[in-house]
């Protein structure tokens, strides 16, 4: 294999997994460690520069990070990292004075942003205090857009959504709010010089099947549903309830109606429970409240009486798989079941809908009829119209919308300053430094805490389900917080070989508790894989190699499983190995006007 | 040193050996030497050798002297059995125990100051006398506990940061030749690949069995115009063969061209096979190994390998044959107090 090339940033970005696997690219280990030294405020500025709602992701974050964690391959369970996120939102000071400030001039661009969920208000943070005049619009009468239609409050309470929605309005956009966009048109006319589509995924999947028109009165579709209850026009369901759907959607549907008068609520969906959509957790509180979760059953009619929904049959399916794995559900042959419910909510997915936007205005749409979006820029084909988060590439989660509304913030300014919105994108700012502090003692606790991932406390069941608006999480305490931080392995403290320096002391070898260096001949990556001190099978995760030795021989280090504790680094008798922190900030809108 | 312990997590899919055992369960305490000290490479062979033989931690007894290797054992298989003894008597405290428990593996771990100076008696009797052990001496030339003086096995002319040796060294190797050890080897700490085959083989061997190692004082002795620094060794290291331990419930099945390697079967079953490097050295023959070495001392270079080995070597045990087949321990009443009628029997014979 060719030596490393250090000096291109992905590859240290890589190996903070979390990071890596982020799609605002938060640094993680950083706020972590932050958190551990009881610097909440801190931890929290640095969460909302890059993901811009902490406490609202903190609760409700899909985290694609912590599939990704390393402690998660070296023990069994990652780190709460989305629930770390949130002990430094709930602990910090006031931030008022750290937040920038509505910009005193104007720039004379206006923008456009429509719908006023995570991705149109990352936008407007990123665009308003370089002096735009951003116009938010929304049909309803607050922001937050699906944050606060479809995430019930009992995980996520409305103080904690407005707070961060009015660091946003603080900066003082325009909003015109309770205001439904029917034309896209009609926005361009207003001459603005962009415009950000950031209007969700608004239309909730129905399921036609016989019954569905006769009993249409007790059947209603989830997140309409979902969000009528958050604006409290629904205060009450049946007492039996049925939810179809595996999503995170059917979780939240199924747990608001148990707090809404639902005694017997079932979740039916027709995959297997392993297959479902729904986060793990999800499933996990969901069960955890009494909600059992029934799969292999497919809808096959409503049974109503007089005009009156009465119970719902499904047919039994199993999953077979063909040549190419595809998975198919066929009939099991055995009989219906049936269960009898006063009312259904259907989960069964959601979609993006443009009848607003206009087939003649430049902008492309694909055969499945969404708009064509560069997935870099964000851009569409019309020059001055971007999309991003579930409107640009149908739903997905907060965290992606930010990571969105950041790149497209960047395209808008490039746009607007007369700029190439591909090629003169700023690159990330990176930072690579030493943590030695002496002959053995490192800027960070290298110590690696040996303590199994902390549970967070719930509220009892007593309380929580008599009230919609009740949170069920409370929150890691601050000691809890603290434990839990030290579960992190600091990945972005990377270790650094410098070959000139080396011995070939065997010192590292013989330390590493992973057994992730090897001392060996060069050779191809998978023959390389098959001659190292550890099994290295883990193909996601790359060798880092060095040029030829003296003996003629390459350092191999898996990353793995790397524990980053610094001992090869302490037991290096010439500083040829090198603990140093990766620090990467991805390009924000203002980084281009530096 | 380091301030914090090694963490107990380990890769979770590395090798466990016949006992379930991985080789991190014969670790023993992190070690307080200076960072990239050979001995902790020797420590770290040691552990891979004892894993992959599969041996009980609790068959082992480590003893060692005084000095920086002395304290390794404290550093490798943390549940095996240990005794710090006092400078240069290792070879006699190691001598009583295995008289009073014959069945423990005995690893002697002591350093060239601790064995070539002070200890240079003991380190004599207990090769000529056969003791079933493997004597392990940490050879780096220097007194590193007391800043680096030269000792007794440093290369004359041999240079350190601020001093000539003007000594003639001792080397231990011929020593031990010439006083009857049954296996006689050298290594260097920077090569495992040698030095665990031959740790593993020491260890089935029956009889006294000593290697060398040398092994670089990175404080005092590694700079370029020592002869015991990491870059000297590299350079002039001649290795007169490649050992390979086959335990009994090994099948062997490798093919060898004819006359290029040796098996030797040992008293335990296992085979040592010899790859020869160097085609005329013969590791049955004590005395040209003697003059061998000698010759190639003269020439600066140090040859490594196995240098002598005698299969069917007599222990301590078995010259004196006057010893209890068991361990003291094992012993029940009635052969620690046979009664009086024998007393009377052993009494009737000094009247």
């Amino acid at each position: 294999m060719a030596p490393t090339d250090t000096s291109n940033p992905a590859y240290f970005h890589k190996v903070v997994d979390c990071q890596w696997a982020c799609p605002a690219h938060t640094p993680v280990p950083e706020y972590i460690r932050l958190i551990a030294e009881g610097r909440y405020t801190d931890a929290y500025m640095i969460n909302w520069r890059s993901n811009v709602f902490p406490g609202v992701l903190g609760r409700t974050c899909d985290r694609p990070c912590e599939p990704a964690c390393r402690r998660g391959r070296v023990e069994n369970e990652p780190v709460a990292i989305c629930r770390l996120k949130r002990v430094a939102a709930d602990n910090k000071d006031d931030v008022t004075a750290r937040l920038p400030q509505p910009s005193p001039t104007k720039n004379g661009k206006r923008v456009a942003l429509i719908g006023a969920g995570p991705a149109s208000m990352t936008v407007a943070r990123d665009l308003l205090p370089l002096g735009y005049t951003c116009v938010i619009y929304d049909q309803d009468p607050k922001a937050g857009g699906m944050m606060r239609t479809q995430i019930p409050r009992f995980r996520l309470p409305d103080r904690v959504l407005d707070e961060e929605c009015g660091y946003i309005l603080g900066l003082k956009p325009e909003t015109r709010f309770g205001h439904k966009i029917e034309s896209l048109k009609a926005v361009l006319d207003e001459g603005y010089d962009a415009v950000f589509v950031g209007s969700g995924a608004p239309r909730g999947r129905d399921l036609d099947i016989p019954g569905r028109t006769e009993a249409a009165e007790h059947i209603h579709i989830g997140i309409d549903w979902l969000s009528n209850v958050s604006f409290g026009h629904i205060t009450a369901i049946g007492k039996r309830v049925i939810v179809l759907g595996g999503g995170n959607t059917a979780m939240d549907c199924c747990r608001t109606s148990r707090r809404l008068g639902g005694q017997e609520v079932h979740v039916v969906v027709r995959s297997g429970f392993e297959e479902m959509k729904a986060s793990p957790w999800e499933k996990d509180d969901a069960m955890a409240e009494g909600i059992p979760i029934h799969n292999y059953l497919v809808p096959k009619a409503f049974r109503h009486e007089k005009g009156k929904l009465t119970g719902l049959t499904f047919e039994k399916v199993k999953a077979e798989y063909d040549d190419k794995g595809r998975r198919k559900l066929v009939p099991t042959g055995e009989p219906d079941v049936t269960f009898d419910c006063d009312d259904v909510l259907v989960a069964v997915g959601q979609e993006n809908a443009f009848p607003w936007i206009e087939r003649d205005l430049g902008l492309e749409f694909d055969r499945w009829d969404m708009p064509k979006v560069d997935p870099e820029t964000f851009a569409s084909t019309n020059p001055k119209v971007f999309f991003g988060g579930d409107a640009a590439f149908g739903p997905k989660n907060i965290i992606w919308a930010v990571a969105h509304g950041h790149a497209a913030a960047v395209s808008i300014h490039l746009l607007c300053s007369g700029k190439d919105v591909t090629k003169d994108r700023p690159a990330p700012h990176v930072n690579l430094t030493s943590q030695k502090m002496g002959i053995h003692e490192w800027s960070y606790d290298n110590d690696v805490s040996l303590d199994l991932r902390f549970k967070v406390p719930h509220a009892p069941h007593e309380v929580t389900l008599n009230n919609v608006n009740m949170e069920v999480e409370l929150g890691y305490t601050r000691d809890l917080g603290y434990k839990e931080a030290l579960r992190c392995l600091n990945c972005d403290v990377e270790t650094v070989f410098e070959e000139g320096l080396c011995i070939e002391c065997d010192a590292c070898v013989d330390i590493c508790p992973m057994d992730s260096i090897t001392f060996t001949a060069n050779g191809e990556e998978a023959d390389l894989r098959t001659r190292l001190k550890a099994p290295a099978n883990n193909t996601t995760q790359d060798l880092y190699v060095s040029d030829i030795l003296k003996t003629r021989r390459v350092m191999v280090k898996d990353e793995d499983v790397c524990l980053h504790c610094g001992l090869c680094a302490e037991r290096c008798p010439t500083g040829a190995w090198d603990m140093k922190k990766f620090y990467l900030e991805t390009a924000q809108a203002t980084s281009c006007s530096r | 040193m380091t301030y914090i312990a090694k963490p107990k997590l380990h890769h979770k899919a590395i090798a466990v050996n016949a006992l379930g055992f991985t080789h991190r369960d014969y670790e023993g305490r992190i070690s307080t030497l200076c960072a990239g000290c050979g001995h902790d490479s020797i420590s770290a062979a040691l552990i891979q050798a004892c894993f992959e033989l599969s041996i009980e931690p609790h068959r082992v007894a480590k003893l060692s002297g005084i000095g920086c290797s002395s304290k390794t054992p404290d550093y490798f298989l943390g549940q095996s059995h240990g005794f710090n003894s006092v400078h240069g008597r290792m070879p006699s405290v190691l001598t009583g125990a295995n008289l009073a428990n014959r069945d423990l593996i005995y690893l002697g771990v002591s350093g060239d100051g601790d064995s070539a100076s002070i200890g240079l008696g003991q380190f004599a009797h207990c090769l000529r006398r056969g003791v079933n052990m493997v004597y392990i001496c940490e050879n780096n030339g220097v007194y590193g506990l007391t800043k680096g003086q030269f000792s007794a096995t440093a290369d004359k002319g041999s240079r350190s940061k601020t001093a000539v040796n003007s000594d003639s060294p001792i080397d231990l190797v011929s020593m031990a030749l010439v006083l009857g050890a049954s296996f006689v080897a050298r290594s260097f700490s920077g090569d495992k690949k040698q030095l665990v085959p031959l740790l593993k083989a020491a260890i089935a061997h029956r009889g006294s069995a000593i290697l060398d190692v040398i092994s670089p004082c990175i404080q005092f002795n590694n700079n370029p115009q020592s002869t015991k620094s990491y870059d000297y060794v590299r350079a002039h290291d001649e290795a007169v063969n490649a050992v390979d331990l086959i335990e009994p419930r090994e099948e062997i099945t490798v093919d060898y061209a004819p006359g290029t390697v040796e098996e030797v079967r040992q008293h335990d079953g296992s085979v040592i096979r010899l790859a020869k490097l160097h085609p005329d050295y013969d590791p049955h023959d004590r005395v040209a190994a003697i003059s061998y070495l000698q010759e190639r001392h003269r020439a600066g270079e140090i040859v490594t390998g196995l240098l002598y080995l005698d299969p069917e070597a007599k222990d301590l045990h078995d010259n004196l044959g006057t010893t209890a087949k068991a361990p003291l321990n094992q012993l029940g009443e009635k052969d620690l107090c046979p009664g009086s009628k024998t007393l009377e029997k052993i009494n009737a014979r000094y009247r």
